[in-house]
């Protein structure tokens, strides 16, 4: 336990002791995005394809919210 | 001493991310047009009809949207033929967005309605996303207002109302060059009629229209990973928690495979698990009188299992100009309840759904 702390002081100290040297730098540059801009890693790629997927779920499941999709909703009894 | 050494070291790791944020430019969203066939059949239900979506840029600064969508319904699912007549009707719904985007911001603004015969939705909603530490962060923060209008076939003496707010936050943080992950959180409050007037409950065997509170509220949190696999292919995965103050808790788990066939091709390939409580007033057959009581599959115990595949073919392409893209995607869900008894039968209830999209999209 006492270890433990002293283990967690330790990391914490070091991680904020280096930011007032110098704050954390983005580490992945613009240049190094390319992967990440490829539509195959995007989170989604068709807006209407989201929306009717959405609302086929709405419809019929209890959960809801927090799916990234912006705005939208509908009445549905 | 040590406290007041802590915050400033706090406060210079934030002015950092903030700094290194002021250099970069968000991208307004590119033109777009996407018309999409869309259906969903299972249970007795089939929903299906076109959709139309274009998005145009007006000089550079603000990029506006407008969608159709149409929901052709025919309803046999085991509520309507258990207790009244199959029925046919349509929902129209209409969207409009703004995009304005100022430095490393971007401000969407939404407005939608949505229309059937019995019930009438509109909804406006507002967007901020803000860049940050290098382009690498992204917060966003979101509201949603929507009023409901509830009506009943045949029954002009029924008419009632119910409003809902949306509030979430999220953040999308990229880790690697290869590796980026989302954080979701939406919290979302209701008031006013929440059922439906044609539903019936039980209780004590006999037959009564259900009884729902009159506000309900609601949060929900989910988590996703992307990640590049190196061999021009991608996989995810996500997780949402969701919970409400009628007692409901459910999971959701999602993962997917993406890979690339030539340079025309993309398929991919998806997994879902589903599985929510029930509600607190919610009961098969009530044996108590209770002063809310519902027989709403949607509130009851089940869980769903969906397998879903997806192709895209690259049709024409000229690079900088525009490209043109034919889309399939194909979705088998198994739904499964513990606590709702098809009355037919006697045993408890299941099926099976398909829901199918076929859509062209194009950039220009």
């Amino acid at each position: 336990m006492r270890a433990g702390v002293l283990l967690f002081v330790l990391i914490a100290g070091s991680v904020l002791g280096g930011c007032a040297i110098k704050p954390i730098e983005p580490w992945v540059k613009p240049y190094e995005r390319e992967r990440l801009a490829d539509p195959i890693m995007a989170f989604s790629r068709s807006s209407l394809a989201e929306r009717h997927r959405d609302h086929v779920r709405d419809v019929r499941e209890g959960a809801r919210g927090a799916t990234g999709v912006q705005g939208g909703g509908c009445g549905c009894n | 001493m040590a406290a007041t050494d802590f915050w400033r070291r706090l406060g210079a790791f934030l002015g950092g991310l903030l700094a290194v944020g002021g250099a970069r430019a968000v991208d307004l969203p590119g033109d777009s047009a996407e018309a999409m066939f869309h259906s969903y059949s299972g249970g007795g239900v089939t929903a299906n009809g076109p959709a139309l979506l274009v998005r145009k840029s007006v000089m550079d600064k603000v990029s506006l949207s407008a969608s159709y969508y149409v929901d052709a319904v025919s309803n046999a699912s085991i509520d309507v033929v258990t207790t009244a007549s199959p029925y046919k009707e349509r929902r129209n719904e209409y969207s409009l967005g703004a995009d304005y985007v100022y430095r490393d911001s971007q401000i969407t603004f939404g407005l939608n309605r949505s229309k059937e015969p019995d019930y009438t939705a509109n909804r406006y909603s507002l967007d901020i996303t803000q860049e940050t530490f290098g382009g690498m962060t992204s917060v966003s923060l979101g509201f949603t207002r929507g009023s409901d209008e509830v009506g009943k076939h045949y029954s002009p003496e029924f008419a009632d109302i119910a409003t809902h707010w949306q509030y979430r936050v999220g953040l999308t943080q990229i880790l690697t060059p290869r590796w980026i992950a989302s954080a979701n959180f939406e919290a979302i409050s209701d008031d006013g009629y929440l059922g439906s007037p044609y539903r019936i409950a039980r209780v004590f065997g006999a037959a009564v229209p259900e009884r729902n509170p009159r506000t309900r509220s609601s949060r929900a949190m989910k988590f996703r990973v992307n990640g590049d696999l190196g061999s021009h292919d991608a996989m995810h995965v996500e997780y949402r928690y969701f919970w409400d103050n009628w007692a409901i808790k459910a999971h959701t788990l999602e993962g997917g495979y993406s890979r690339y066939f030539g340079d025309r091709w993309l398929a991919d390939a998806s997994l879902r698990y589903y599985r929510q409580g029930h509600a607190l007033f919610y009961s098969d057959n009530a044996q108590a009188e209770t002063t809310y009581v519902s027989r709403n599959r949607q509130l009851s115990t089940f869980d769903s299992i969906g397998l879903g595949g997806k192709v895209s073919y690259t049709w024409r392409k000229e690079p900088g100009k525009y490209e043109v893209k034919l889309n399939g995607s194909y979705e088998f869900v198994r739904f499964k309840y513990s606590d709702f008894t098809d009355i037919r039968t006697g045993s408890a209830y299941g099926f099976n759904a398909n829901v199918l999209q076929l859509y062209v999209s194009a950039t220009f």
